[in-house]
């Protein structure tokens, strides 16, 4: 679903990412981690290209992100899911979920209005629709998010430290929201500080260091017997 | 019998026989010229309400090309604002008075060369408005509109112009009140504004100074009134 070769990033005379190889089969759930500045968050943003790669080739369901027009049709396959929500303030709940999929997808608003109904109920916020976005909690934001994302039917939903802004209880609602939707078999990519989650959702877990993926495999492999002493220094700290 | 300055014919000579000072201004004179002055407080409104009107058109499309990713649209909207801004009024407004009839061929109304002086240099204050609006929304707005898959032009217009548009009311107001004091300007190619029909009733009444400051009073009722309009306009659009 997503293959990426030789994948470089510099900021400046920063170089964030160091040549990185990633592949993501269909309905997987590849969890990556990493210390701050390791690139993790920059990696998941070359892959709709809201950062574009200094050099090296990215390719997403067949669909190599080379001209102006592909990034658009790859972005409409890509959902993605911020750390600050981003959700749009000045429309309600039901206007945010329903913009794209009318003004890029050509729904009738009928049509968009039912599918943004129908992803609020399954988000838990089926009473929400007619909400402000800051009438809600960063949890209920985060869930809208989520649920605008998913309404442009997206196959790959990307998740950039989706809970990082949250307190606990509310990280637990929207890791439920996305326990749910890996289990129905989405593709996922997720950048994530939260371990359990890594360990109990994520078919495989890449751990970055320094712009590049230091070690990657299942997550009892990575969490219980890590090879590399970097991995190992990095989760003596984090778990 | 003085002639009229615009059909009105008035006898302000009259004025004298009247005995109404108060500290030594003749308040009949104030009085009597109230509704000249007043017709020409308007025809300033309309001036400054199409100005910063046609100007506001110029500074969306300007201010937008300032943050283009088109070289050539940044840098002919850096240029427009910085020679517009960098140059005085009174000068812009020669320029085009004397520039207009020669390109277009044909003489040019006062009223015309006014607008257009008085629009072009508003625009390009306006543009920047626009540009510190636009700038001060969220970068992930722009980001979550792109990673839905729509374009940067239709993320502009849905999602981020509409927020902007919240934050640019109040310095758009201060610029409709700077253009209403500085479309005084234009009095000098002629054009029989507020300040243009004072300076005409002084030249046949001598009334200096009961005339300049009943102008001055009537420049600032106006602009007191529209810097509440605009308070109560910022309270109406905060959303919430």
């Amino acid at each position: 679903m997503i293959h990426i070769h030789d994948l470089h990033k510099r900021f400046g005379h920063l170089e964030v990412l160091k040549g990185v190889d990633f592949h993501v089969e269909p309905s997987e759930v590849v969890v990556v981690i990493g210390p701050s500045g390791s690139g993790k968050s920059t990696l998941l943003r070359c892959i709709n290209h809201l950062e574009v790669p200094t050099k090296g080739e990215v390719v997403v369901d067949g669909i190599p992100l080379t001209s102006a027009e592909n990034i658009n049709r790859v972005r409409a396959e890509v959902g993605m899911v911020f750390q600050r929500f981003n959700l749009f303030p000045h429309m309600r709940v039901v206007d945010n979920i329903t913009l794209a999929p009318i003004r890029v997808r050509g729904l009738s608003p009928e049509e968009a209005g039912e599918r943004a109904r129908v992803l609020l109920d399954k988000v838990g916020l089926g009473d929400k629709i007619r909400a402000w976005p800051d009438q809600l909690s960063g949890g209920q934001q985060q869930r809208v998010a989520i649920a605008r994302a998913l309404a442009m039917q997206p196959k790959v939903m990307l998740f950039d430290e989706a809970t990082s802004a949250l307190d606990p209880e509310m990280t637990k609602e929207v890791l439920g929201v996305m326990k749910d939707l890996a289990r129905e078999g989405m593709t996922m990519v997720v950048v994530t500080h939260e371990m359990g989650f890594a360990r109990e959702v994520g078919h495989r877990v890449l751990f970055m260091d320094d712009g590049r993926v230091v070690e990657e495999g299942v997550p009892g492999q990575i969490f219980d017997a890590p090879v590399h002493e970097r991995t190992r220094a990095f989760l003596s700290k984090v778990l | 019998m003085v002639p009229g300055f615009f059909g009105l014919d008035m006898d302000l000579t009259l004025l004298d026989a009247v005995d109404s000072e108060f500290l030594g201004l003749n308040l009949s004179l104030i009085l009597r010229s109230f509704p000249l002055l007043l017709q020409g407080s308007l025809i300033t409104i309309e001036i400054t309400a199409l100005s910063v009107g046609f100007g506001l058109i110029i500074g969306m499309f300007v201010g937008i090309g300032r943050l283009a990713h088109n070289p050539v649209a940044r840098i002919l909207s850096g240029i427009y604002v910085n020679f517009l801004r960098g140059t005085p009024l009174l000068v812009q407004i020669f320029i085009i008075y004397f520039l207009l009839p020669i390109a277009l061929g044909q003489r040019v109304d006062p009223f015309v060369a006014a607008v257009t002086a008085c629009s072009i240099n508003s625009g390009a204050y306006i543009a920047e408005i626009f540009r510190a609006g636009i700038q001060s929304i969220d970068k992930g707005q722009m980001e979550a509109g792109r990673s839905l898959g729509m374009s940067w032009s239709l993320t502009m217009r849905t999602v981020i112009l509409p927020q902007a548009f919240r934050r640019i009311v109040p310095p758009l107001g201060n610029e409709f009140i700077a253009m209403l004091k500085d479309s005084s300007l234009v009095s000098v190619i002629g054009f029989e504004e507020l300040t243009r029909r004072g300076q005409l009733i002084i030249s046949t009444t001598y009334g200096t100074f009961e005339i300049w400051f009943s102008v001055a009073v009537i420049y600032l009722v106006l602009t007191f009134s529209i810097s509440r309009l605009v308070k109560y306009l910022e309270r109406r659009l905060t959303p919430g």
